[in-house]
Protein backbone atom coordinates (compact mmCIF):
# COMPACT_ATOMS: atom_id res chain seq x y z
CA UNK A 1 0.00 0.00 0.00
CA UNK A 2 3.36 2.05 0.29
CA UNK A 3 3.81 2.28 -3.13
CA UNK A 4 -0.73 4.12 -3.56
CA UNK A 5 0.56 6.64 -1.25
CA UNK A 6 3.92 7.68 -3.30
CA UNK A 7 1.83 8.17 -6.07
CA UNK A 8 -0.56 10.42 -3.96
CA UNK A 9 2.46 12.54 -2.86
CA UNK A 10 3.43 12.73 -6.38
CA UNK A 11 0.75 14.07 -8.01
CA UNK A 12 0.11 16.52 -5.42
CA UNK A 13 3.69 18.13 -5.88
CA UNK A 14 3.26 17.87 -9.77
CA UNK A 15 0.09 19.34 -9.20
CA UNK A 16 0.88 22.09 -6.58
CA UNK A 17 4.05 22.79 -9.24
CA UNK A 18 1.63 23.37 -12.07
CA UNK A 19 -0.27 26.21 -10.21
CA UNK A 20 2.80 28.26 -9.69
CA UNK A 21 3.41 27.74 -13.45
CA UNK A 22 0.15 29.06 -14.34
CA UNK A 23 0.48 31.68 -12.29
CA UNK A 24 3.61 32.68 -13.59
CA UNK A 25 2.24 32.35 -17.39
CA UNK A 26 -0.77 34.99 -15.89
CA UNK A 27 1.72 37.69 -14.62
CA UNK A 28 3.99 37.24 -17.62
CA UNK A 29 1.04 37.81 -19.98
CA UNK A 30 0.15 40.46 -17.79
CA UNK A 31 3.50 42.80 -17.92
CA UNK A 32 3.51 41.71 -21.13
CA UNK A 33 0.69 43.62 -22.41
CA UNK A 34 2.09 46.53 -20.73
CA UNK A 35 5.57 46.14 -22.35
CA UNK A 36 4.52 45.91 -25.57
CA UNK A 37 2.34 48.80 -25.63
CA UNK A 38 5.42 50.62 -23.82
CA UNK A 39 7.52 49.56 -26.56
CA UNK A 40 5.19 50.90 -29.02
CA UNK A 41 4.08 54.11 -27.13
CA UNK A 42 8.61 54.79 -27.69
CA UNK A 43 8.80 54.42 -30.78
CA UNK A 44 7.60 58.02 -32.62
CA UNK A 45 10.81 59.58 -30.38
CA UNK A 46 13.31 57.32 -32.11
CA UNK A 47 11.62 57.51 -35.17
CA UNK A 48 11.98 60.99 -35.74
CA UNK A 49 14.94 61.22 -33.97
CA UNK A 50 16.16 58.70 -36.61
CA UNK A 51 14.70 61.11 -39.22
CA UNK A 52 16.60 64.37 -37.98
CA UNK A 53 19.85 62.48 -37.57
CA UNK A 54 19.52 61.69 -41.02
CA UNK A 55 19.36 64.82 -42.47
CA UNK A 56 22.60 66.12 -40.34
CA UNK A 57 24.59 62.96 -40.28
CA UNK A 58 24.37 63.93 -44.18
CA UNK A 59 25.25 67.37 -43.91
CA UNK A 60 27.77 66.55 -41.57
CA UNK A 61 29.74 63.80 -43.77
CA UNK A 62 29.44 66.18 -46.69
CA UNK A 63 31.69 68.89 -44.99
CA UNK A 64 34.04 66.34 -43.33
CA UNK A 65 33.99 67.33 -40.22
CA UNK A 66 31.68 64.68 -38.43
CA UNK A 67 31.82 64.26 -34.57
CA UNK A 68 33.88 61.13 -33.25
CA UNK A 69 30.32 59.63 -32.24
CA UNK A 70 29.59 59.59 -35.55
CA UNK A 71 32.64 59.04 -37.63
CA UNK A 72 34.12 56.59 -35.31
CA UNK A 73 37.51 56.99 -33.17
CA UNK A 74 39.36 56.07 -36.33
CA UNK A 75 40.26 52.84 -35.32
CA UNK A 76 38.82 49.99 -34.23
CA UNK A 77 40.92 47.72 -31.83
CA UNK A 78 38.72 47.37 -29.05
CA UNK A 79 35.18 46.44 -29.02
CA UNK A 80 32.75 46.89 -26.72
CA UNK A 81 29.70 44.61 -26.07
CA UNK A 82 26.53 45.75 -24.40
CA UNK A 83 24.86 42.75 -23.84
CA UNK A 84 20.82 42.72 -22.34
CA UNK A 85 19.97 39.83 -20.36
CA UNK A 86 17.20 39.29 -17.30
CA UNK A 87 17.56 39.33 -14.06
CA UNK A 88 15.54 36.31 -13.41
CA UNK A 89 15.34 32.80 -15.37
CA UNK A 90 12.54 30.76 -16.25
CA UNK A 91 12.42 32.27 -19.30
CA UNK A 92 13.00 29.40 -21.96
CA UNK A 93 15.47 30.19 -24.02
CA UNK A 94 15.70 33.83 -23.71
CA UNK A 95 19.09 34.21 -21.91
CA UNK A 96 20.83 30.83 -23.54
CA UNK A 97 19.96 32.61 -26.95
CA UNK A 98 21.70 35.82 -26.02
CA UNK A 99 24.68 33.93 -24.70
CA UNK A 100 24.83 32.04 -28.09
CA UNK A 101 24.84 35.18 -30.59
CA UNK A 102 27.51 36.59 -27.89
CA UNK A 103 29.71 34.01 -27.59
CA UNK A 104 29.90 33.81 -31.57
CA UNK A 105 30.14 37.80 -32.20
CA UNK A 106 33.32 37.30 -29.29
CA UNK A 107 34.93 34.48 -31.03
CA UNK A 108 35.13 36.14 -34.24
CA UNK A 109 36.26 39.40 -33.25
CA UNK A 110 38.71 37.60 -31.24
CA UNK A 111 39.68 35.46 -34.46
CA UNK A 112 40.33 39.29 -36.22
CA UNK A 113 42.44 40.53 -33.10
CA UNK A 114 40.46 42.41 -31.21
CA UNK A 115 39.99 43.11 -27.84
CA UNK A 116 37.15 42.64 -26.24
CA UNK A 117 35.04 44.18 -23.37
CA UNK A 118 31.54 43.11 -21.90
CA UNK A 119 29.26 44.95 -20.00
CA UNK A 120 26.42 42.91 -18.95
CA UNK A 121 23.00 44.20 -17.87
CA UNK A 122 21.07 41.42 -16.54
CA UNK A 123 22.00 38.70 -13.63
CA UNK A 124 21.56 35.87 -16.33
CA UNK A 125 23.73 37.02 -18.69
CA UNK A 126 26.63 37.31 -15.82
CA UNK A 127 26.34 33.78 -15.29
CA UNK A 128 26.84 32.49 -18.48
CA UNK A 129 29.58 34.59 -19.74
CA UNK A 130 31.39 34.60 -16.65
CA UNK A 131 32.81 30.92 -17.22
CA UNK A 132 34.58 31.50 -20.16
CA UNK A 133 34.97 35.01 -20.75
CA UNK A 134 34.91 36.41 -16.98
CA UNK A 135 37.97 37.96 -17.80
CA UNK A 136 36.01 40.55 -20.32
CA UNK A 137 33.43 41.19 -18.31
CA UNK A 138 33.85 45.14 -17.16
CA UNK A 139 30.67 45.41 -15.03
CA UNK A 140 27.08 43.88 -14.66
CA UNK A 141 24.25 46.03 -13.94
CA UNK A 142 21.61 44.49 -12.30
CA UNK A 143 17.94 45.50 -11.95
CA UNK A 144 17.77 47.60 -14.47
CA UNK A 145 14.29 46.71 -15.30
CA UNK A 146 12.48 46.81 -12.20
CA UNK A 147 9.63 47.06 -12.13
CA UNK A 148 9.90 48.36 -15.42
CA UNK A 149 12.24 49.82 -17.87
CA UNK A 150 13.14 53.57 -17.09
CA UNK A 151 14.67 56.17 -19.59
CA UNK A 152 16.81 57.64 -16.60
CA UNK A 153 18.56 54.20 -16.64
CA UNK A 154 19.09 53.77 -20.23
CA UNK A 155 20.64 57.30 -19.81
CA UNK A 156 22.76 56.04 -17.18
CA UNK A 157 24.13 53.35 -19.44
CA UNK A 158 24.74 55.24 -22.36
CA UNK A 159 26.66 57.98 -20.06
CA UNK A 160 28.95 54.67 -18.83
CA UNK A 161 29.62 53.98 -22.46
CA UNK A 162 30.49 57.13 -23.79
CA UNK A 163 32.88 57.96 -21.12
CA UNK A 164 34.45 55.43 -21.74
CA UNK A 165 34.32 56.19 -25.77
CA UNK A 166 35.30 59.52 -25.12
CA UNK A 167 38.27 58.16 -22.46
CA UNK A 168 39.78 56.05 -25.68
CA UNK A 169 39.27 52.65 -23.56
CA UNK A 170 36.86 51.53 -26.47
CA UNK A 171 36.43 52.67 -30.38
CA UNK A 172 33.39 50.01 -31.72
CA UNK A 173 30.43 49.36 -29.38
CA UNK A 174 27.36 46.91 -29.86
CA UNK A 175 24.23 46.26 -27.88
CA UNK A 176 23.29 42.72 -28.73
CA UNK A 177 19.28 42.39 -27.24
CA UNK A 178 16.52 40.25 -27.98
CA UNK A 179 14.19 42.00 -30.51
CA UNK A 180 10.62 41.48 -30.14
CA UNK A 181 8.55 40.22 -32.84
CA UNK A 182 5.55 38.45 -30.79
CA UNK A 183 4.86 36.93 -27.99
CA UNK A 184 6.87 33.51 -29.45
CA UNK A 185 9.50 34.86 -31.22
CA UNK A 186 12.51 36.90 -30.30
CA UNK A 187 15.28 37.81 -32.38
CA UNK A 188 18.68 38.38 -30.85
CA UNK A 189 19.84 40.88 -32.60
CA UNK A 190 23.03 43.12 -32.40
CA UNK A 191 23.12 46.43 -33.36
CA UNK A 192 25.98 48.78 -33.32
CA UNK A 193 26.04 51.97 -31.26
CA UNK A 194 29.37 53.78 -31.74
CA UNK A 195 29.98 54.84 -34.28
CA UNK A 196 26.62 55.35 -35.54
CA UNK A 197 25.40 53.86 -38.19
CA UNK A 198 21.92 55.04 -39.93
CA UNK A 199 19.24 52.26 -40.49
CA UNK A 200 18.58 51.39 -43.88
CA UNK A 201 15.43 52.75 -45.13
CA UNK A 202 12.86 50.03 -46.08
CA UNK A 203 11.86 49.56 -49.30
CA UNK A 204 8.55 50.03 -48.05
CA UNK A 205 9.56 53.78 -47.29
CA UNK A 206 11.62 54.80 -50.62
CA UNK A 207 9.11 56.74 -51.74
CA UNK A 208 8.52 58.31 -48.65
CA UNK A 209 12.51 58.65 -47.99
CA UNK A 210 13.28 60.84 -51.34
CA UNK A 211 10.97 63.39 -50.23
CA UNK A 212 12.09 63.79 -46.75
CA UNK A 213 16.26 64.03 -48.68
CA UNK A 214 14.62 66.78 -50.67
CA UNK A 215 12.94 68.54 -47.29
CA UNK A 216 16.37 67.91 -45.63
CA UNK A 217 18.44 69.82 -48.24
CA UNK A 218 16.74 73.07 -47.14
CA UNK A 219 17.04 72.70 -43.36
CA UNK A 220 18.61 75.67 -41.65
CA UNK A 221 20.89 74.81 -38.55
CA UNK A 222 20.76 76.49 -34.84
CA UNK A 223 23.00 76.60 -33.63
CA UNK A 224 24.86 75.13 -35.93
CA UNK A 225 25.10 71.11 -37.48
CA UNK A 226 27.70 70.46 -35.20
CA UNK A 227 26.23 71.79 -32.45
CA UNK A 228 23.04 70.04 -32.69
CA UNK A 229 24.85 67.35 -34.00
CA UNK A 230 27.60 67.44 -30.39
CA UNK A 231 24.11 67.18 -28.72
CA UNK A 232 21.85 64.74 -30.65
CA UNK A 233 24.37 62.34 -30.80
CA UNK A 234 24.46 61.50 -27.15
CA UNK A 235 21.12 61.27 -26.90
CA UNK A 236 20.26 59.48 -29.71
CA UNK A 237 22.76 56.42 -27.66
CA UNK A 238 20.39 57.07 -24.97
CA UNK A 239 17.30 56.27 -26.91
CA UNK A 240 19.04 53.24 -28.52
CA UNK A 241 19.83 52.04 -25.39
CA UNK A 242 15.97 52.80 -23.92
CA UNK A 243 14.56 51.29 -26.69
CA UNK A 244 16.65 47.99 -26.66
CA UNK A 245 15.84 47.90 -22.89
CA UNK A 246 12.06 48.34 -23.76
CA UNK A 247 12.25 45.23 -26.75
CA UNK A 248 14.14 43.16 -24.66
CA UNK A 249 11.78 43.16 -21.61
CA UNK A 250 9.12 42.67 -23.59
CA UNK A 251 10.74 39.84 -25.13
CA UNK A 252 11.90 38.70 -22.09
CA UNK A 253 7.81 38.62 -20.74
CA UNK A 254 7.15 36.84 -24.25
CA UNK A 255 9.56 34.69 -23.70
CA UNK A 256 8.74 33.97 -19.97
CA UNK A 257 4.66 33.39 -20.79
CA UNK A 258 5.33 30.68 -23.62
CA UNK A 259 7.65 28.83 -21.17
CA UNK A 260 5.54 28.64 -18.60
CA UNK A 261 2.57 28.00 -20.97
CA UNK A 262 4.31 24.72 -21.89
CA UNK A 263 5.80 23.81 -18.42
CA UNK A 264 1.92 24.10 -17.09
CA UNK A 265 0.90 21.73 -19.90
CA UNK A 266 3.52 19.11 -19.53
CA UNK A 267 2.43 19.16 -15.99
CA UNK A 268 -0.48 18.64 -16.55
CA UNK A 269 0.06 15.53 -19.29
CA UNK A 270 2.65 14.00 -16.20
CA UNK A 271 -0.81 14.45 -13.80
CA UNK A 272 -3.11 12.46 -16.41
CA UNK A 273 0.06 9.91 -16.61
CA UNK A 274 0.32 9.71 -12.78
CA UNK A 275 -3.38 9.32 -12.67
CA UNK A 276 -3.45 6.72 -14.80
CA UNK A 277 -0.75 4.70 -13.08
CA UNK A 278 -2.44 5.18 -10.24
CA UNK A 279 -5.31 3.55 -10.36
CA UNK A 280 -4.01 0.89 -12.16
CA UNK A 281 -2.10 0.31 -9.13
CA UNK A 282 -4.92 0.48 -6.76
CA UNK A 283 -7.64 -1.79 -8.81
CA UNK A 284 -4.38 -4.44 -9.04
CA UNK A 285 -4.23 -3.97 -5.57
CA UNK A 286 -8.18 -4.63 -5.23
CA UNK A 287 -7.85 -7.22 -7.21
CA UNK A 288 -5.29 -9.28 -4.75
CA UNK A 289 -7.36 -8.51 -2.04
CA UNK A 290 -10.25 -10.23 -3.80
CA UNK A 291 -8.17 -13.03 -5.22
CA UNK A 292 -7.39 -13.83 -1.20
CA UNK A 293 -10.55 -13.22 0.20
CA UNK A 294 -11.98 -15.85 -2.26
CA UNK A 295 -9.65 -18.00 -2.35
CA UNK A 296 -9.65 -18.23 1.79
CA UNK A 297 -13.35 -18.82 1.62
CA UNK A 298 -13.20 -21.67 -0.92
CA UNK A 299 -10.44 -23.13 1.69
CA UNK A 300 -13.12 -23.32 4.12
CA UNK B 1 -4.83 69.37 -41.21
CA UNK B 2 -6.43 73.02 -41.59
CA UNK B 3 -4.47 75.74 -43.72
CA UNK B 4 -3.54 77.98 -41.18
CA UNK B 5 -2.34 75.54 -38.28
CA UNK B 6 0.79 73.93 -37.36
CA UNK B 7 0.64 70.08 -36.85
CA UNK B 8 2.21 70.37 -33.13
CA UNK B 9 3.92 67.07 -31.64
CA UNK B 10 5.27 67.10 -28.64
CA UNK B 11 7.54 64.00 -28.24
CA UNK B 12 9.01 61.89 -24.97
CA UNK B 13 11.40 59.04 -25.05
CA UNK B 14 8.42 57.39 -23.53
CA UNK B 15 5.72 58.57 -25.25
CA UNK B 16 3.64 60.82 -27.79
CA UNK B 17 2.76 63.40 -25.43
CA UNK B 18 0.90 65.90 -27.24
CA UNK B 19 -0.35 66.10 -31.15
CA UNK B 20 -2.38 68.30 -32.42
CA UNK B 21 -3.23 71.74 -34.58
CA UNK B 22 -2.22 74.62 -32.99
CA UNK B 23 -1.90 78.21 -33.86
CA UNK B 24 1.05 79.11 -33.14
CA UNK B 25 4.05 78.03 -30.79
CA UNK B 26 6.70 79.78 -29.08
CA UNK B 27 10.26 77.40 -28.61
CA UNK B 28 12.98 77.88 -26.64
CA UNK B 29 15.37 77.51 -28.77
CA UNK B 30 19.41 77.63 -27.74
CA UNK B 31 19.61 81.03 -29.18
CA UNK B 32 16.56 82.46 -28.21
CA UNK B 33 12.86 81.75 -28.04
CA UNK B 34 11.14 81.31 -31.86
CA UNK B 35 7.61 81.45 -32.37
CA UNK B 36 6.70 78.91 -35.34
CA UNK B 37 3.37 80.13 -37.66
CA UNK B 38 2.11 77.78 -40.69
CA UNK B 39 4.71 78.22 -43.76
CA UNK B 40 7.76 79.10 -41.32
CA UNK B 41 11.26 77.97 -42.80
CA UNK B 42 11.89 74.41 -42.19
CA UNK B 43 14.73 74.54 -39.12
CA UNK B 44 16.40 72.09 -36.70
CA UNK B 45 17.26 73.65 -33.26
CA UNK B 46 18.35 72.59 -30.40
CA UNK B 47 15.99 73.51 -27.18
CA UNK B 48 17.17 74.78 -23.94
CA UNK B 49 15.45 74.05 -20.77
CA UNK B 50 12.59 76.24 -20.56
CA UNK B 51 8.95 76.63 -21.37
CA UNK B 52 7.12 75.76 -24.92
CA UNK B 53 3.72 78.22 -25.54
CA UNK B 54 0.84 76.94 -27.37
CA UNK B 55 -1.24 80.09 -28.62
CA UNK B 56 -4.80 79.87 -29.15
CA UNK B 57 -6.92 82.79 -30.30
CA UNK B 58 -3.97 84.96 -29.69
CA UNK B 59 -3.75 83.66 -26.25
CA UNK B 60 -1.34 81.04 -24.39
CA UNK B 61 -3.54 78.41 -23.97
CA UNK B 62 -1.26 75.86 -22.42
CA UNK B 63 2.51 75.84 -21.07
CA UNK B 64 4.90 73.09 -20.90
CA UNK B 65 8.11 73.03 -19.14
CA UNK B 66 10.75 70.76 -21.19
CA UNK B 67 14.23 69.79 -19.91
CA UNK B 68 16.20 70.06 -23.00
CA UNK B 69 15.36 68.75 -26.52
CA UNK B 70 15.35 68.93 -30.00
CA UNK B 71 13.01 70.84 -32.16
CA UNK B 72 12.52 70.23 -36.00
CA UNK B 73 10.17 72.73 -38.10
CA UNK B 74 8.98 72.37 -41.24
CA UNK B 75 6.82 74.34 -43.47
CA UNK B 76 3.61 72.39 -41.56
CA UNK B 77 4.67 70.63 -38.73
CA UNK B 78 6.57 71.22 -35.67
CA UNK B 79 8.49 68.66 -34.09
CA UNK B 80 9.82 68.68 -30.67
CA UNK B 81 11.77 65.63 -28.66
CA UNK B 82 12.06 66.60 -25.19
CA UNK B 83 13.93 64.77 -22.72
CA UNK B 84 11.31 65.49 -20.17
CA UNK B 85 7.72 67.56 -20.11
CA UNK B 86 5.29 68.17 -17.99
CA UNK B 87 2.87 70.92 -18.19
CA UNK B 88 3.92 74.15 -15.95
CA UNK B 89 0.86 73.71 -13.78
CA UNK B 90 1.81 70.52 -12.45
CA UNK B 91 4.82 71.40 -11.27
CA UNK B 92 5.24 71.44 -7.37
CA UNK B 93 7.74 74.00 -6.27
CA UNK B 94 8.39 72.39 -3.21
CA UNK B 95 9.24 69.36 -4.46
CA UNK B 96 11.38 71.20 -7.57
CA UNK B 97 13.13 72.86 -4.55
CA UNK B 98 14.08 69.59 -2.94
CA UNK B 99 15.34 68.00 -6.27
CA UNK B 100 17.65 70.58 -6.43
CA UNK B 101 19.17 70.42 -3.06
CA UNK B 102 18.97 66.50 -3.54
CA UNK B 103 21.35 67.24 -6.97
CA UNK B 104 24.31 69.61 -5.28
CA UNK B 105 24.47 67.73 -2.55
CA UNK B 106 25.29 64.42 -5.21
CA UNK B 107 27.36 66.51 -7.03
CA UNK B 108 29.51 67.06 -3.90
CA UNK B 109 29.60 63.35 -2.98
CA UNK B 110 30.13 62.18 -6.70
CA UNK B 111 33.75 62.49 -5.89
CA UNK B 112 35.81 61.90 -9.00
CA UNK B 113 32.68 59.66 -10.49
CA UNK B 114 32.80 61.40 -13.75
CA UNK B 115 29.33 59.42 -14.89
CA UNK B 116 27.68 60.22 -11.24
CA UNK B 117 28.75 63.78 -11.42
CA UNK B 118 27.76 64.55 -15.18
CA UNK B 119 24.13 62.97 -14.29
CA UNK B 120 23.80 65.32 -10.72
CA UNK B 121 24.72 68.43 -12.96
CA UNK B 122 21.91 67.77 -15.54
CA UNK B 123 19.53 66.98 -12.92
CA UNK B 124 20.77 69.90 -10.79
CA UNK B 125 20.48 72.41 -14.39
CA UNK B 126 16.67 70.67 -14.92
CA UNK B 127 15.69 71.85 -11.47
CA UNK B 128 16.81 75.23 -11.61
CA UNK B 129 15.39 75.90 -14.93
CA UNK B 130 12.28 74.60 -13.45
CA UNK B 131 12.38 77.27 -10.87
CA UNK B 132 13.26 80.19 -13.37
CA UNK B 133 10.59 78.89 -15.41
CA UNK B 134 7.71 79.13 -12.64
CA UNK B 135 9.05 83.04 -11.61
CA UNK B 136 8.99 84.05 -14.84
CA UNK B 137 5.95 84.04 -16.91
CA UNK B 138 6.20 85.54 -19.99
CA UNK B 139 3.51 86.24 -22.22
CA UNK B 140 -0.22 86.24 -21.70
Amino acid sequence: MANLKEFRVRIASVKSTQRITSAMKMVAAAKLRRAQEEAIAARPYSERMERMLGSLAQSAAASGNAPPLLAGSGKDHTHLLVVMTTDRGLCGGFNGSVGRVTRQKILSLRAEGKEVKLLIVGRKGRGILRAEFGNMIIDTLEDTARPAPRFETAVEIAQRVRTMFEAGEIDVCTIIYNKFISALTQEVTPQQLIPFALPEADASDAADTDTEVAANAAYEYEPDEQEILTDLLPRNLSVQVFRSMLESFASEQGARMTAMDSATRNAGDMINRLTIQYNRTRQAAITTELIEIISGAEAL
Amino acid sequence: MADNAVQFELVSPEKLLLSEDVEMVVVPGVEGDFGVLPGHAPMISTVRPGVIHVFEGGSVKTRIFVAGGFAEVTTERCTILAEEAVALDDIDRAGVEKDLQDANEDIRDAGGDATQLALAEARADTARAKLVSLDNLVYQ
